[in-house]
């Protein structure tokens, strides 16, 4: 017993435990220098470039192409060669099993585009390997298996494909809005021309490798980069047979100007700004953190982020008590760490659009909290942000601002909060949390948004159709709805 | 005359301090939230600090029918150096057994800083009478136990009972005296989240020092959802009366990661003050040596043979 040393007085209590950083390795990713337009299955040098970049570093990535009407037109024409040439007329069954090849081949190589995605769009890690990916996979997965059911899924309408679809997706989800868009179109019997966001080319791009390793039949899938007056091309083209379209409303408003009386057929998924509907017999621990993924995941780069928070005032003070400590937890920084929860805001331009609509918030006099918290120097960052003593008139509780800012008002009773969610020009989605299962079926019967979600936020399944009201737009995407749009039906 | 309408049968709880409302948890979002702690990725210094912090709030267990002397007198000089070639490995918090092994626990630990906690109230199921379960907790306090490790009755609990096992746990507290009252609830019994909250609340209203989520003698015990539960009641607790409670998961943590991810969940949901031995606590019999090797490879950087740790 002699040589046992006495423990030392218990230790006080540390002032923080400090995770040391947890990068994910870029290794997995080779980037180009330079990257061309996918056309026909082959790269094509571009004539004009542009250079991309990380938005947590501003370093820049590589130069990619500014898709010119030529090149579009190129692209298109590969597209509808490839259409009549075959693809059309390939068996369902055979359209499968190149849409189970790349869901395949997206798992095998998915720490490389998850790495890629958080790079290019700065997003978490986290986000892009459990989320994206992940549900990426999925569409294709899940839209191989409708390629030989058509018939059952419209029956005794003949389902045909459409042609040659153009489409045009956003820089909030790059790699999993292509999925979305082109496995339920290529499983229809499509082709397609797909433009990236302007800011986040990359996973696309590397997407074209994939087509290439599913030795998928030259020009069904074409890849044209660009900003928008590529996409303008695209839209204008007199041989796309469809237009699909994810981003802003206003972008939305004018594509269907431009294709009003040709006869092509469109979808638009545009803006939302979602009300989180927070019952007092809600589990509040667990709303809480519906509340954080509702609008901080993706740094609020959601078009169906809870946006707009409904608390009943009698726990008011409580949720928003539990709310703020909540946000001095999240961990804003280096996208590629797996520790961070938030990270760093697409764009120059989309920064200072949040900054704007903040700095009105202010104005209005709404109440600002922001958690302590030290940025990165370089790049594009926000702070989560909460406004409470918001009015329903004030801008922060009307416009989307597509950012990691919580605007927060209170309701006394359902019919209130009813009144109050739909009270907006949007109507992509809405959340209710409540203990009570005849509520939840009330409240989602009454409120106009295309999903509701009820003790849960944000989250997304292929086989659950997704799509808005009103300014949020038209069409579905997922599940058999989501077929509908790229097919017509001789009836 | 009108009634308000009535709480369920014995649950009075006192209204001064106010109890946070005893509200509900949500099971499908408390497992993500769960299983999204679980993913904090601990490097390097941030490892060897959890990895020492680890054993300070151990509490080395041994609760077996065929525990005897001299496998409590090993056991208590492992819990005083753990890791006999590497002086800064810190010491255990306690060494936790049966009643009737507290005298040798006691003898082999006086002066080291080691607390000796001995479980009571008819461990583990609870199934005794009340005057039985006093006698017992008198007999291991007057014995100099520093901790006791009581259960709940979860036959009362499970029936509706619930006035029954605050007023138990009431007298338990009574008869400790000066020695802290760790209350296991059991949690593998409770069979829902909302069961696992009550009772946390329920332990704390009567003067829980800590709750603790199992006897070990269940497969389902020391889950992260149950700890995020238990955690999250206790900051409830916190917020609304000031009152500080320790937590102690016990129970099928089995090797170092687990243990990280529970002192995780312990970080991200009270903050750094609960990551000490006076409110934070991991019971555990054979988690030690795997939290020494992982010691031993983030100073080393390689893996030793297993039969460099010492087995008690």
């Amino acid at each position: 017993m002699t040589e046992i040393e006495p423990r030392k007085s218990a230790a006080p209590a540390p002032t923080s435990w400090d995770y040391a950083p947890a990068p994910e390795s870029r290794d997995v990713v080779t980037l180009r220098e330079r990257y061309g337009h996918f056309i026909g299955g082959r790269w094509v040098e571009p004539q004009e470039t542009y250079t991309t970049i990380s938005p947590a570093t501003e370093e820049t990535l590589g130069e990619v192409g500014q898709a010119t009407p030529d090149e579009v037109n190129a692209a298109v024409g590969a597209a509808r060669d490839a259409f009549s040439n075959g693809w059309s007329a390939l068996p369902g069954s055979e359209r499968a099993k190149y849409l189970f090849r790349i869901a395949r081949i997206l798992q095998e190589r998915s720490r490389e585009f998850a790495v890629l995605e958080s790079l290019n769009g700065g997003k978490p890690i986290k986000e892009s390997r459990d989320v994206d990916l992940p549900l990426a996979a999925a569409h294709f997965f899940y839209y191989a298996g409708w390629a030989d059911k058509l018939e059952y899924a419209f029956p005794n309408r003949r389902p045909q494909p459409v042609g040659v679809a153009g489409q045009i997706i956003p820089w909030n989800f790059p790699l999993l809005m292509l999925a979305w868009k082109i496995a339920p179109a290529l499983a229809c019997g499509n082709t397609v021309v797909l433009k990236p966001a302007e800011t986040t080319p990359l996973s696309a791009l590397l997407f074209c490798d994939v087509v290439q390793q599913a030795e998928l039949p030259p020009g069904v899938v074409n890849i044209v980069t660009g900003d928008g007056r590529t996409g303008g091309a695209l839209v204008t083209h007199e041989g796309v047979d469809k237009i699909a379209f994810t981003g802003s409303t206003e972008v939305g408003k004018a594509i269907q100007r431009e294709l009003a009386g040709t006869g092509k057929k469109l979808t638009l998924e545009l803006g939302g700004k979602a009300a989180n509907v927070i019952f007092d017999d809600a589990a509040l621990d667990q709303a809480v953190e519906g509340i954080v993924n509702g609008i901080y995941f993706n740094q609020g780069h959601v078009c169906c982020a809870g946006s707009r928070l409904l608390v009943q005032e009698s726990i008011y003070e409580q949720l928003i008590g539990k709310l703020k400590r909540r946000l001095t937890t999240l961990r804003v920084g280096d996208p590629l760490d797996k520790n961070t929860d938030v990270g760093a805001i697409n764009s120059r331009m989309q920064l200072d659009k949040i900054e704007e609509l903040v700095a009105a918030g202010k104005d209005e006099g709404a109440e600002i909290y922001q958690p302590p918290c030290t940025l990165p120097e370089k790049g594009y960052w926000f702070v989560p942000t909460v406004f409470t003593n918001v009015a329903q008139s004030y801008r922060i509780a009307q416009e989307e601002i597509f950012g990691p800012v919580l605007s927060v008002l209170t309701f006394r009773t359902p019919d209130e909060a009813v009144e109050k969610a739909n009270n907006t020009m949007y109507g992509l989605s809405a959340g209710v949390w409540t203990e009570k299962g005849s509520r939840i079926l009330a409240m989602a019967q009454r409120l106009r948004a295309g999903v509701v979600w009820a003790n849960t936020y944000n989250r997304f399944d292929p086989a659950s159709p997704f799509g808005g009201y009103r300014e949020s737009g038209f069409g579905r995407e997922g599940g058999r709805h989501g077929l509908e749009p790229y097919l017509r039906f001789d009836e | 005359m009108a009634q308000a309408p009535a709480l369920p049968r014995g649950f009075e709880l006192p209204l001064e301090p106010r109890l946070p409302r005893i509200g509900s948890v949500d099971q499908v979002a408390v497992e993500a939230r769960a299983g999204e702690l679980a993913k904090r990725s601990i490097k390097r210094d941030a490892k060897l600090f959890a990895l020492e912090l680890a054993i300070r709030c151990m509490d080395l267990t041994t609760l077996e029918g065929a525990d005897t002397p001299g496998k409590v007198a090993a056991l208590c000089s492992k819990a005083v150096r753990p890791d006999p070639t590497d002086r800064h490995t810190p010491s255990v918090a306690a060494v936790c057994v049966y009643p009737n092994l507290v005298p040798t626990a006691l003898e082999r630990l006086r002066g080291t800083g080691v607390k000796v906690a001995s479980v009571a109230t008819a461990f583990p199921s609870g199934q005794s009478p009340l005057e039985a379960k006093l006698d017992e907790v008198r007999w291991v306090v007057g014995q100099g136990a520093d901790e006791v490790d009581m259960v709940i009755d979860r036959g009362a609990f499970l029936s509706g009972r619930y006035a029954k096992v605050y007023d138990e746990i009431v007298r338990v507290k009574e008869a400790c005296g000066e020695a802290h009252l760790k209350v296991i609830l059991e949690t593998g019994e409770l069979g829902t989240y909302d069961n696992v909250r009550r009772a946390s609340l329920l332990a704390m209203a009567a003067g829980a020092d800590f709750i603790k989520t199992s006897t070990g003698k269940l497969s389902s015990a020391a889950t992260l959802p149950v700890a995020l539960v238990m955690l999250e009641a206790i900051r409830d607790v916190h917020e609304e009366t000031g009152r500080i409670v320790g937590f102690k998961p016990a129970g099928g943590i089995r090797n170092a990661k687990q243990s990280i991810q529970h002192l995780v969940l312990v970080h991200e949901t009270l903050g750094t003050d609960w990551l000490t031995p006076d409110l934070y606590r991991q019971g555990a019999s054979s988690l030690l040596n795997d939290v020494l090797m992982q010691i031993r490879k983030e100073r080393t950087g390689v893996y030793r043979s297993p039969d460099e740790f010492t087995i008690d």
